[in-house]
């Protein structure tokens, strides 16, 4: 029977379905629940890595053992796997080795909108792009026997609205798949001048293969109506094009976009009157086909940016545009804020009190969301780790600003790749400030366990990072520990420590508030009688705090009594609660 | 014909179990079924909206203007700003809360005031439900987001035993009773 499923669901019932013994990923949105589902699958081992890069590498090495094995990151986080990725290609594999890519166009969770085609381009790694969630599982299992029938990885291209969207799967467990028998082969194994110079040509010419695959196969499929518009497209365009333009236009939906076919994409321009090519962010497909001297359009009338839509096509295509209702409201954004009683917030609010130009060098995580009003402490945001690292090239060319300039980032990120800025720090000598938001979880992605927390993905109990002693190992002599619920104290501590003229790692440390098992105080109250309607406690930036009639007012609903706001009150109208 | 739903609201609210029971009873229903929300940072006290799409066979997961049968606000701002997303001939429903956003909590902007009767000056069909009364009847704050599906499964072609049941079948145990008693308030208003 069918059920109604998550894309990424979908994904993780394929991997089991497919006999997929080993998953190692990193948490990122929009990819994050295909290990969250694998996980509740005996058959299957689950684990969160310290990076892509290592989960990458750790379904490399349980492929060429001989199992059947899967690694899953948002886009950004195929940047970080790239070195095994692309040497993979040569490598090939024993049991089949799957990696899913999700991408993000219209950047809901992500700082750019990269198209990560052009890493199957670069690598020379087939991809293939599911539109649905039935087909994000059969894709995933197709995806296992096209590994080991080219020797190839292969990967599997999703995006946030087939990751994020629910719909029917109908499913068949094809049960264990055996181990496939490890040979030691050096010549294939071993990727040094000489042999990877062979496996080169063996690259070169799968790809030829694949050409003659993908020109006739089952996930790239012609679908003939009016032969007045062809389209040309590839995952969630296909249902996007469909909705707009019905039988209006025939289709050329291709679920394998790389390589791409050659014959069958002229057989379908040639059969149609003009031919577009629907495909979000880059010109991939469309560049394919001007290539073979085809006449399509594509860019020139679609965005390079963002999402494309139903309403998007019909109008470009069809020249239709849907009637909607306006109302003649102001309506504010509504913007992300970190929570009410998030200890993020307690850090930065330190650090602004000592002087609200201190230089904040950001990373990626809950955090980030301290740039926005009414906090607005940060300077820089780039990649994962990249606080750490940047921060060191800046007091390099800047050391007069040293004192009052900080790298901020969450425990899971510094894991990722804060750890190797914190050596260069300590090994070529900057006096960096680096403030590790330990909140015992990764927060943005929804709560994943990481090496710091002492749990597994599945919450077991095991070994948990030192991150002071992890400090001392890399050279860095000066560590602190504040609680960022303390904002008075943190703020002493934080003044002390800029001023040390020596490298230091500051650990602020504090449980998510949404996290299990944290325990919270009763909601606290505004003593409207003392209250002076000075506003000075909105300075916090607590969205559990408004002004009502010119007095402050505490959200019970929403407080959880962290008390961060009540040192801020000079009249002591802000009480606990009860 | 495919049919459309929207449910809007602040992260946080309780909008997901919501999709999830609307998903759950058009599927015993036997329609082709897609539900499409977006995870991350939104979910961090930020404007949240799932869409759900019903019908023979369902392409674009996707709602967008002038395309929405119903919409369920869960808030009232978040009404405001999802209106070009109604039908002309669609239905809103109103959760008559509201909930400051960062801008108007700085003071950077106003909470607008008088948006209910705005709605209905720009010609939308509103249903305006003070939720939190209905949940706080039937025993818990938290039970809003199942009155307000109450409100709403009037609107649609699904009986009423097959709500019951989808409510049944999706709720833990021990908040049934609750979750059952708000959806009836819901309904029977």
């Amino acid at each position: 029977m069918a059920q109604l499923m998550l894309g990424n669901a979908a994904v993780a019932l394929g991997l089991r379905d497919a006999g997929c013994r080993l998953v190692s990923s990193y948490p990122g949105t929009p990819s994050t629940e295909i290990t969250e589902n694998a996980v509740k699958y005996d058959s299957v081992y689950c684990e969160w890595a310290p990076n892509e890069k290592v989960a990458v590498e750790t379904a490399a090495g349980a492929s060429l053992a001989g199992a059947r094995a899967f690694a899953a990151q948002k886009h950004v986080g195929l940047n970080v796997a790239a070195d095994p990725l692309y040497t993979m290609s040569y490598i090939g594999v024993n049991g089949g080795l799957v990696i899913a890519v999700a991408d993000d166009p219209g950047m809901h969770s992500s700082q750019n909108e990269q198209d990560s085609r052009h890493h199957a381009e670069g690598s020379k790694i087939m991809m293939l792009e599911p539109s649905n969630s039935q087909e994000c599982y059969d894709f995933t299992k197709l995806a296992f026997s096209l590994s080991e029938e080219f020797d190839t990885p292969v990967l599997l291209r999703l995006t946030t609205r087939v990751a994020h969207s629910t719909s029917l799967v109908e499913s068949v467990n094809d049960g264990s798949v055996e181990l496939r028998e490890y040979v030691k082969n050096p010549q294939k194994n071993v990727m040094m001048p000489a042999m990877a110079k062979v496996r080169h040509v063996f690259v070169e010419e799968r790809i030829k293969k694949q050409i003659a695959w993908a020109e006739n196969c089952p996930v790239n499929k012609i679908e003939w109506n009016s032969k007045k518009i062809g389209v040309i497209a590839a995952g969630i365009t296909y249902q996007y094009a469909k909705e707009a333009l019905g039988a209006q236009a025939s289709y050329l939906k291709l679920g394998c976009v790389y390589p791409l076919p050659v014959e069958l994409i002229k057989t379908f321009v040639a059969s149609c009157d003009e031919v577009y090519v629907l495909e979000q962010l880059d010109p991939v497909i469309e560049r394919h086909c001007k290539a073979l001297g085809l006449s399509v359009i594509g860019k020139e009338k679609f965005t390079l940016c963002g999402e494309y839509s139903q309403s998007m096509i019909k109008k470009v295509i069809l020249g239709e545009e849907n009637t909607s209702l306006s109302a003649d409201i102001a309506v504010p954004g509504r913007p992300p804020v970190l929570c009410a009683g998030c200890p993020h917030r307690g850090l930065f609010n330190a650090l602004k009190e000592i002087d609200t130009n201190i230089f904040v060098s950001g990373d990626i995580g809950c955090y980030t969301l301290g740039s926005l009003a009414p906090i607005g402490m940060m300077d820089t945001c780039i990649c994962m780790g990249a606080s750490v690292s940047s921060l060191h090239g800046r007091n390099k060319v800047r050391p007069e600003g040293a004192s009052r300039s900080v790298a901020i980032l969450g425990d899971s990120t510094f894991i990722h790749s804060g750890i190797t800025g914190l050596i260069n720090i300590a090994y070529n000598q900057t006096n960096s400030k680096v403030i590790v938001l330990d909140n015992s979880i990764t927060g943005m992605t929804g709560h994943q366990q990481n090496p710091t927390t002492g749990k597994r993905i599945n919450g077991d109990p095991t070994a948990a990072v030192d991150l002071e002693a992890l400090a001392h190992a890399c050279g860095i002599s000066r560590v602190l520990v504040v609680d960022p619920y303390d904002i008075p104290a943190t703020k002493a501590a934080l003044l002390e420590e800029l001023d040390v003229e020596a490298p230091s790692l500051i650990i602020s440390r504090r449980p998510c508030a949404l996290l299990k098992g944290v325990k919270h105080n009763p909601p606290f109250e505004v003593d409207a009688e003392k209250c002076v309607g000075c506003k000075v406690c909105m300075k916090i930036g607590c969205p559990a705090i408004s002004i009502k009639d010119n007095k402050s007012q505490i959200d019970f609903t929403q407080c959880v009594g962290c008390g961060m706001c009540k040192p801020y009150c000079h009249v002591d109208a802000i009480k606990e609660g009860v | 014909m495919t049919k459309s739903i929207m449910i809007v609201g602040v992260g946080g609210q309780g909008t997901l179990l919501a999709s999830r029971l609307l998903g759950n009873a058009l599927l015993s229903e036997g329609y082709d079924v897609k539900i499409s929300e977006v995870h991350g940072m939104s979910q961090r006290g930020g404007s949240v909206v799932t869409y759900v799409k019903y019908g023979e066979s369902v392409d674009s997961p996707i709602i967008e203007e002038g395309e929405a049968d119903i919409i369920l606000s869960f808030e009232q701002l978040e009404a405001a700003r999802w209106l070009p997303f109604l039908s002309v001939n669609g239905k809103m429903i109103v959760n008559t809360q509201c909930i400051d956003p960062m801008p108007v909590i700085t003071g950077a902007a106003t909470y607008p005031s008088g948006i209910i009767d705005s709605l209905v000056a720009a010609g939308a069909n509103v249903v305006a439900v003070d939720a939190l009364s209905l949940a706080l009847e039937a025993g818990n704050p938290k039970a809003v987001n199942v009155a307000l599906i109450g409100v709403m499964a009037k609107q649609t072609e699904i009986p009423y035993d097959v709500w019951i049941n989808t409510i049944t079948l999706t709720v833990p145990e021990k908040f049934l009773q609750l979750n059952l008693a708000a959806f009836d308030l819901g309904y029977n208003l």
